[in-house]
């Protein structure tokens, strides 16, 4: 029965990291106990909390990546809802540095995700064996659709189907988490901000980083130009890459941009509101909440040829030059999957 | 022959019992203990001296007692201990000035102890998950206690340019929770009912009393230059630590968080300043590689680990309270 886990972060050898795996010791000595007995839900006692130094394990046993630290078959087998509730209303669970709340996110969020996926946009997902099933990599992707479904989708793809179910950690503007609740459940869906140490810190822990480098102007723009790619923001994603020697995954999604079609943006309305644009859809706001519900577009996922890192010098990073032609490479290869994808969708809506 | 060291702040429980520690070590042969209150019980082993901060008498005293190192816990975290806030930033700010000084115009001060707070870094939607030591504030604390523990970390900085022979340690705590100690946060966890605020679910990261002190002491045995973090591993969300402290909360819209704070806490020691505010909605976690690394300390505790034994105080057998 899991009890508190603290889940390790930090590069292979990282004293931080060693923590991560150290904390560990009750807790699994907890499940063990848990397993054959009632779930412990009362006050532990505060001598579990001391870290027994004996119990400190090497880093090099360490499991990489969260998926494999909160597996389905650890979570007890007969545990119905009701204790699933019940233990989380003790708080009784683990969550990560950037507060990544694993079993929320398996048991909760991807939940309410996955009808949208499977039934509403009937993703079809391709080119999974380009992601890694361990290490680190960095997935780069167009942005569309006025709210950032899109990211939701490949957040569901990976973790569903990708033989690993990796957890897709994805690098965020600050007004997400700026915003009540969007920021809350961002976190604990394992977001964090888009800024150079939280990337490098997450790639280096070998996880699966998602970045969509349009921002703003991507998810924002206009119905009319669907599928023209924006400007890559400043390639501080690419600079991320090259000091972890990540593989860059250059990933198309297409659909998303006719989930909501925006005809105009009501600039004055979102100055008001402090957003970066407020759309004004065919439905929407007319219809209300109505005109909140997604268009039933199809769509397709497409992780294209990972584009390796490892091999420029030390240093790559702060070449300018290597930057920006590494940023351009990705953003053409983007753009001529989403060109391949769209020939091969039958319809927007088929 | 041991080493002198003057401890500043002694009258308060982190000082007394720092006090407490040092004394008990054998590489340590003389304690003296500053504060601008005497102390409610006397410090075993410690040399008390009541030291105003208008007063050179600290400078006279580090002279003729030939002090070595000197420890500075005297910044005040809440205008309640000080009474009121215009005493508490005088305590803080001209207080270490003044001890700074004083530690400047002692030849046999070699090194510098001073518990700041990771407060400085403040909180903000633009923080990034973890901060190191060399980062600087997204959003600078603009008030209160953080903004004090900034101007002191600037005076300590200018006191180790201009004393290049003097190791400056210079360690920002997570805050400080265990069975004993009792702060803002403390406080705050113990409301009968607790607010929060309405759709933010801040990360929090704490460090032992024991750990704290721990830390310290391996500063002073080992002094090291630099600054560093000090914290428990891992992080709580405040969702979390209030299911398992098993409190009623409230949740309440960002605007009216701290009217509303204030009210449910009569007795003001919870804090609702705009700066513990931000924490409260934020919150924050530090990078600890550099006092593993560097410091060589090894906390005993997780944040989880160290929130539980908060949690469960009561249950404790009653330790010989020091000081």
């Amino acid at each position: 029965m899991p009890d508190a886990d603290v889940i390790p972060f930090g590069a292979p050898g990282d004293p931080d990291r060693d923590a991560g795996r150290v904390a560990l010791g009750p807790s699994k000595a907890a499940r063990v106990v848990g397993n054959t007995g009632p779930q412990p839900t009362g006050p532990v006692v505060p001598v579990e909390g001391r870290r027994p130094v004996v119990e400190r394990e090497p880093s090099a046993a360490g499991v990489v990546g969260t998926h494999e630290v909160w597996t389905d078959d650890e979570i007890p087998e007969g545990e119905g809802w009701l204790d699933f509730v019940r233990r989380r209303m003790a708080g009784d669970y683990g969550v990560d540095d950037f507060g990544f709340d694993p079993e929320l996110t398996d048991k909760v969020l991807l939940s309410v995700l996955r009808p949208l996926y499977r039934s509403w946009f009937r993703v079809e997902t391709t080119g999974l064996e380009s992601v890694p099933s361990e290490s680190g990599a960095l997935i780069v992707a167009n942005h569309s659709g006025v709210i950032a479904i899109d990211a939701a989708m490949a957040q569901v793809a990976l973790h569903d189907e990708h033989p690993a179910h990796r957890h897709l950690r994805m690098l965020g503007a600050n007004l997400v988490f700026q915003m009540p609740v969007m920021g809350e459940i961002a976190r604990k869906a394992g977001h964090t901000l888009a800024c150079q140490p939280d990337a490098e810190r997450l790639l280096a822990a070998g996880e699966l980083v998602g970045v969509w480098p349009e921002g703003f102007k991507g998810i924002g723009k206009p119905f009319s130009q669907r599928y023209k790619l924006q400007r890559f923001g400043r390639g501080g994603f690419v600079a991320a890459a090259l000091r972890t020697k990540s593989p860059i995954i250059p990933t198309a999604i297409v659909g998303a941009e006719e989930i909501y079609p925006m005809i105009a943006n009501a600039k004055t309305i979102a100055r008001i509101l402090g957003l970066p644009y407020f759309p004004i859809t065919p439905t929407f706001p007319w219809l209300g909440p109505v005109g909140m519900v997604p268009l039933p577009s199809k769509w397709l996922i497409h992780f294209g040829d990972p584009i390796p890192t490892d091999h420029f010098p030390e240093g790559a990073a702060d070449d300018p030059m290597v930057v920006f032609n590494l940023t351009d490479q990705v953003r053409e290869q983007i753009q001529q999957s989403l060109y391949r994808l769209l020939v091969k969708r039958p319809s927007a809506f088929g | 022959m041991g080493r002198t060291v003057l401890v500043t702040g002694v009258s308060r429980y982190l000082g007394g019992r720092m006090a407490v520690l040092l004394a008990s070590d054998p590489a340590v042969s003389n304690v003296i203990g500053v504060d601008v209150v005497p102390p409610d019980l006397a410090i075993p082993g410690t040399e008390f001296v009541r030291a105003d901060i208008r007063n050179p008498v600290i400078a006279k005293v580090m002279g003729e007692a030939g002090v070595d190192t000197v420890v500075h816990m005297g910044v005040i975290a809440t205008s309640k201990q000080a009474g009121g806030r215009s005493t508490m930033k005088e305590i803080n700010v001209i207080g270490t000035m003044q001890l700074l000084a004083a530690c400047q115009r002692t030849p046999s001060v070699r090194s510098l102890i001073v518990k700041s707070t990771a407060a400085v870094y403040g909180s903000g939607p633009k923080d990034p998950a973890k901060f190191s030591e060399d980062m600087e504030p997204r959003h600078a604390p603009s008030s209160g206690w953080a903004k004090d523990s900034v101007e002191v970390e600037t005076y300590v900085r200018g006191f180790a340019r201009r004393r290049p022979d003097v190791t400056v340690t210079n360690l920002r705590f997570a805050n400080f929770i265990g069975p004993h100690v009792q702060t803002a946060l403390t406080a705050y966890f113990s409301l009968p009912v607790v607010p929060t605020v309405f759709g933010f679910d801040p990360r929090l990261q704490f460090v032992h009393e024991d750990d704290g002190l721990e830390a310290i002491r391996t500063a002073v045995l080992a002094p090291r230059q630099g600054t560093f973090n000090v914290a428990g591993d891992g992080v709580l969300m405040l969702s979390q630590a209030l299911r398992r402290a098993r409190r009623p909360t409230i949740a309440v819209p960002g605007p009216m968080f701290s009217a509303v704070g204030r009210a449910l806490s009569p007795r003001g020691l919870a804090d609702f300043s705009a700066e513990a505010v931000r924490y409260l909605t934020f919150g924050r976690a530090l990078d600890t590689r550099a006092m593993r690394r560097t410091l060589g300390f090894e906390p005993s505790w997780t944040s989880e680990g160290a929130f539980m034994s908060f949690m469960n105080r009561d249950e404790l057998a009653p330790e010989a309270d020091v000081a």
